[in-house]
């Protein structure tokens, strides 16, 4: 069952094609990362996907009733706009005090309830939000380059607790990075991205296709392959993986015949 | 006899009406970086007033009108990818020029334009007091309905797209509220004040509250201060009661900020 399914989506802006025919679907409990260089459409698929944007072309089908846990990529908060986490919590809808202090509790921000949003570090503001999110109840977690100005640490930390949480909350995850051995170790699937899919499949599977190594080379394989190896736990629990998409050029003339029609 | 028969009581009443819709209002417009938005829409309210003049319908009526198209042509444009700071200084400044051209036009009425420009508050009538009161309250109501969904859209877009929050539908609500206000605080202040009373009590009362609720709560103390000693002063020295009420409320915003400055310093 997929909770977000999208066809042929094309998206155009200032006469630009930012995504050209997308094939993408995500089902209960996957964990997705949609990999890509800067301007590949990354962030412009995610926002698709959430509902932000409408498609020039091609449609998006969210399953009906489909709660979404977004956590941004970064939040301006206008110094004017007095707000603090708990009030934050709170958006769009009430939540109770318990929850609330719960939700921080588990990502880690403990007792961060009166604190003014403005006055949060980037990784106490990155927990605070996915504290939002999960305050939603979320089917979906979409995390857009959450761990930008994170440290190395930091960052492998937090995917981590995303790993966590997908256990306990059978939530499924998206997220878009360019931290590519972390991420990949972390995820069941990879999209790899540049304005249209170029491959996707497992981590080891798209790590070595050539699509991948001609975006971002072959050094990564390395990293990847030694995370596996000190993280060795199985991640083929529900035969999500498919691998297929990688055989064609990068022209952009390719048809989708091959459509991932196992998820 | 009653009450409403003092034209004091009257203006009082108009003034606090539009300080009641303009203070929450104008957190947002302080929030959003909207102040320009704001001026252009309230200064198409000229255009408005030529229009009502031509047709010989109510003021309010033609205010609303114009004040609703800006509110779109902006928010219409802004949204192809057009500057929006150099759109609304086209725009904004566009209104006011051809709005008096217009008026202009308007042979055989004599047309007091200083009180449209800068307000007539001291004229108010029983029926004014009614159009603002039930604008007021109209605004009141709208911003009280959509203020959770509001607020997420104005803390980010994606974020409230993401729970189902539509961010054009909530920044149509904002103009439909901003149109309201304009078409009620005319009489008030003028066009050329309108604004001031949108930003000047919010930003004033940025320093006391913790929260954006509060915050709207002291816009609200702050503007009604500002109406009441406005009155009283331009009352004793005899000066334009729409500009005095502004300039009461600047006063109020030096002060709060001046006296956070110390308090933060004293801190530290």
């Amino acid at each position: 069952m997929s909770l977000i399914t999208t066809d042929g989506l094309t998206m155009r802006q200032g006469g630009k094609t930012v995504l050209s025919n997308v094939d993408f679907s995500i089902s209960k409990g996957e964990i997705v990362t949609i990999l890509g260089p800067n301007g590949s459409g990354k962030s412009t698929l995610l926002r698709l996907l959430i509902g932000a944007l409408r498609p020039s072309a091609g449609k998006v089908v969210r399953q009906k009733g489909l709660k979404i846990g977004y956590v941004p990529q970064k939040l301006h908060i206008d110094p004017t706009l007095p707000l603090a986490v708990s009030r934050f919590l709170q958006l769009p809808g009430r939540v109770a005090p318990a929850a609330a202090k719960a939700a921080l509790q588990r990502v880690g921000a403990t007792g961060f309830e009166d604190q003014q949003l403005a006055s949060l570090s980037g990784g106490q503001f990155q927990r605070v939000l996915l504290a939002r999110a999960l305050l939603s109840q979320p089917d979906i977690l979409v995390l857009d380059e959450a761990t930008q100005g994170l440290d190395q640490p930091g960052s492998a930390a937090f995917y981590s607790l995303i790993e966590e949480l997908r256990q306990e909350l059978g939530c499924a995850v998206l997220m878009v990075s360019h931290e590519l051995h972390v991420v990949m170790a972390a995820s069941d699937r990879v999209l790899c991205l540049n304005g249209h899919v170029c491959c996707q499949g497992a981590p080891e599977h798209v790590a070595s296709a050539p699509e991948y190594r001609a975006l971002f080379g072959t050094g990564t394989h390395g990293a990847l392959a030694l995370y596996r190896h000190e993280h060795d736990h199985d991640h083929d629990h529900d035969g999500h993986h498919h691998h297929d998409g990688c055989d064609h050029d990068h022209a952009h003339t390719h048809d989708h015949s091959h459509q991932e029609g196992s998820v | 006899m009653s009450f409403l028969d003092g034209f004091m009581i009257r203006a009082a009443l108009a003034g606090l009406g539009v300080a009641l819709a303009a203070a929450p209002l104008g957190c947002f417009v302080v929030w959003r970086r909207m102040a320009f938005f704001g001026d252009a829409t309230a200064h198409a309210a000229i255009l408005g007033v030529a229009l009502s003049l031509t047709f010989e319908a109510p003021i309010f009526a033609g205010v609303l009108i114009a004040a609703l198209g800006m509110g779109y042509i902006v928010s219409t444009l802004g949204a192809r990818g057009h500057a929006m700071d150099t759109l609304l200084g086209v725009l904004s400044h566009s209104a006011i020029a051809f709005g008096l051209v217009a008026v202009s036009f308007l042979s055989g009425v004599r047309v007091d334009l200083m009180a449209y420009l800068f307000g007539d508050i001291l004229a108010v009538s029983r029926m004014d007091l009614l159009v603002i009161w039930g604008g007021a309250i109209s605004v009141l109501g709208l911003l009280w309905w959509r203020w959770s969904a509001l607020l997420t859209v104005t803390l980010n877009p994606d974020l409230a797209a993401a729970s189902g929050i539509d961010p054009k539908r909530e920044q149509l609500v904002l103009t439909l509220a901003l149109a309201l206000v304009v078409a009620v605080a005319i009489k008030v202040v003028g066009v050329l004040l309108i604004g001031a009373m949108l930003v000047i009590p919010a930003a004033a009362a940025r320093p006391l509250a913790q929260t954006p609720e509060r915050m709207a709560l002291g816009g609200v103390v702050i503007g009604a201060a500002s109406v009441i000693g406005g009155l009283q002063l331009s009352f004793w020295f005899d000066t334009p009661t729409g500009p005095t009420i502004v300039c009461v409320a600047a006063s109020l915003f030096v002060a709060v900020t001046l006296a956070d400055a110390l308090r933060q310093a004293v801190r530290h």
